[in-house]
């Protein structure tokens, strides 16, 4: 019965699978914007981009990196494809910190041929950050 | 008769073959449980995209992308995977034969073969047999990246839009265990011709889904990711397969070693008491010639 009211939470990725869970609530960042997922969801499909997902259990609240992928939503279901994801405390953030330092050095140098490689890979040192920690 | 000295060179080389089969066979122990972490990690991935597709194939129309496209089947496309070393048993000679016996039914039902292959031996397999390669991939095997799964992919999925070929093929060994490997037929495009017909049975699932951005957005990006995968994972599970096999073949190799050391041990004895006994008698005999 409890079971009805749950979300199963997947999140795999090349390397394996990341999360396998029974959930409340899940949040996460879609291409065109932020989403919120309760049981009971219509089918749903979306790209993702690199962000956040935040999923509730109880009262306790948990946050993965999600580094661009898809999303399927169902009624009873979140399946995430990610190319890459990692949980909250399992984030480095020391190396997530200097990576973002030297994506900002390459992007100020201003080397316009991989200023795009530059630029996401900032956004994900920076999402990594925020990330990690907001756990601590 | 061979002399002691030659049987015993014969032994030495026996003896250094067995060392270094037996290495090979650790050297393969090692790097397949390397790919097979890689496999087993990966495949959980692989096995949800299909579901996602298979899923999203179920209500799309075949209009909407290229790669869904289904056309008359005049030119189809055969990618072989092999290995570039050899020393692993029947592996390569199961898949070429696979291989050949499928482009000849192919051919005998009048239908145009592009072939492509990755491996050494596919690719020296077919030259000596006069067959035109559209393309080669050599020197994968031992150190697969997804940068050559996506390469691959690449190139499949600009020729399939062309229209080079109409269907694509892919024939490779499946990693089953560590014993076993089994020669696999997989068709890679069109998308979504297997997912069909398992469709019928589970129609459960059916449901009109909301995307975001628009659907062909999203199949633009998901197809040839899908391709991608699946090029990485024939890719991933060749590569077991091929260390399993070496190390099968590795470990009987060396098992015949063994016997052979031992029985080339026994002939060496007795070679040995031969001659001793020869001398002895020589000796009676001169000490005998001496007594008169």
């Amino acid at each position: 019965m409890e079971k009805e009211n749950k979300l199963q939470l997947e999140i795999v990725t090349p390397y394996g699978l990341i999360l396998s869970e029974d959930v409340d609530e899940v949040t996460c960042t879609g291409s065109e914007g932020d989403f919120g997922v309760l049981p009971g969801h219509v089918p749903f499909f979306t790209t993702l981009k690199i962000g956040m997902l935040a999923y509730k259990k109880g009262n306790t609240t948990k946050y993965v990196f999600v580094n661009w992928g898809y999303a399927e939503v169902g009624p009873d279901k979140v399946m995430v494809l990610a190319d890459s994801a990692e949980k909250s405390e399992d984030i480095d953030v020391e190396r997530a910190k200097a990576a973002m330092k030297r994506a900002d050095e390459r992007l100020k140098k201003a080397e316009e041929f991989d200023f795009a490689r530059s630029s996401s890979s900032l956004e994900r040192a920076v999402a990594r950050v925020q990330i990690g920690e907001k756990f601590r | 008769m061979p002399t002691l000295r030659d049987i015993r060179k014969r032994l030495k080389a026996i003896q250094s073959t067995k060392k270094i089969t037996a290495a090979m066979k650790m050297v393969a122990a090692a790097k397949m449980r390397k790919v097979q972490d890689r496999m087993l990690n990966f495949r959980p991935y692989a096995k949800r995209m299909e579901t996602v597709l298979s899923d999203l194939a179920k209500v799309a129309e075949r209009e909407i992308h290229p790669l869904l496209a289904l056309r008359p089947r005049k030119t189809v496309e055969v990618l072989v995977i092999t290995s570039d070393k050899g020393l692993c048993g029947a592996f390569n000679t199961n898949i070429l034969k696979a291989a050949y016996k499928y482009i000849d039914e192919l051919k005998k039902e009048g239908i145009e073969v592009s072939l492509s292959v990755v491996g050494r031996k596919a690719r020296d397999f077919f030259r000596r047999r006069n067959f035109t390669m559209r393309n080669t991939w050599i020197g994968l095997s031992g150190r697969i990246s997804y940068a050559n799964a996506q390469e691959i992919a690449a190139n499949l999925v600009e020729n399939y839009t062309n229209e080079t070929f109409d269907e694509v093929v892919v024939i490779y060994n499946e990693f089953k265990s560590m014993i076993a490997q089994q020669v696999t037929v997989t068709k890679l495009l069109p998308v979504g011709t297997l997912a069909e017909e398992e469709g019928q049975k589970e129609q459960s699932m059916t449901a009109d889904y909301l995307y975001e951005p628009t659907r062909a957005a999203i199949f633009e990006r998901l197809l040839p990711k899908y391709i991608e995968i699946q090029a990485y994972r024939s890719l991933l599970e060749s590569s077991a397969a091929e260390e399993a096999a070496r190390m099968a073949a590795m470990e009987n190799a060396t098992k015949n070693c063994s016997e052979l050391i031992n029985k080339v041990t026994l002939f060496a004895n007795k070679v040995r008491q031969a001659s001793i006994t020869k001398e002895l008698m020589d000796i009676v005999g001169g000490v005998e010639a001496l007594k008169d």
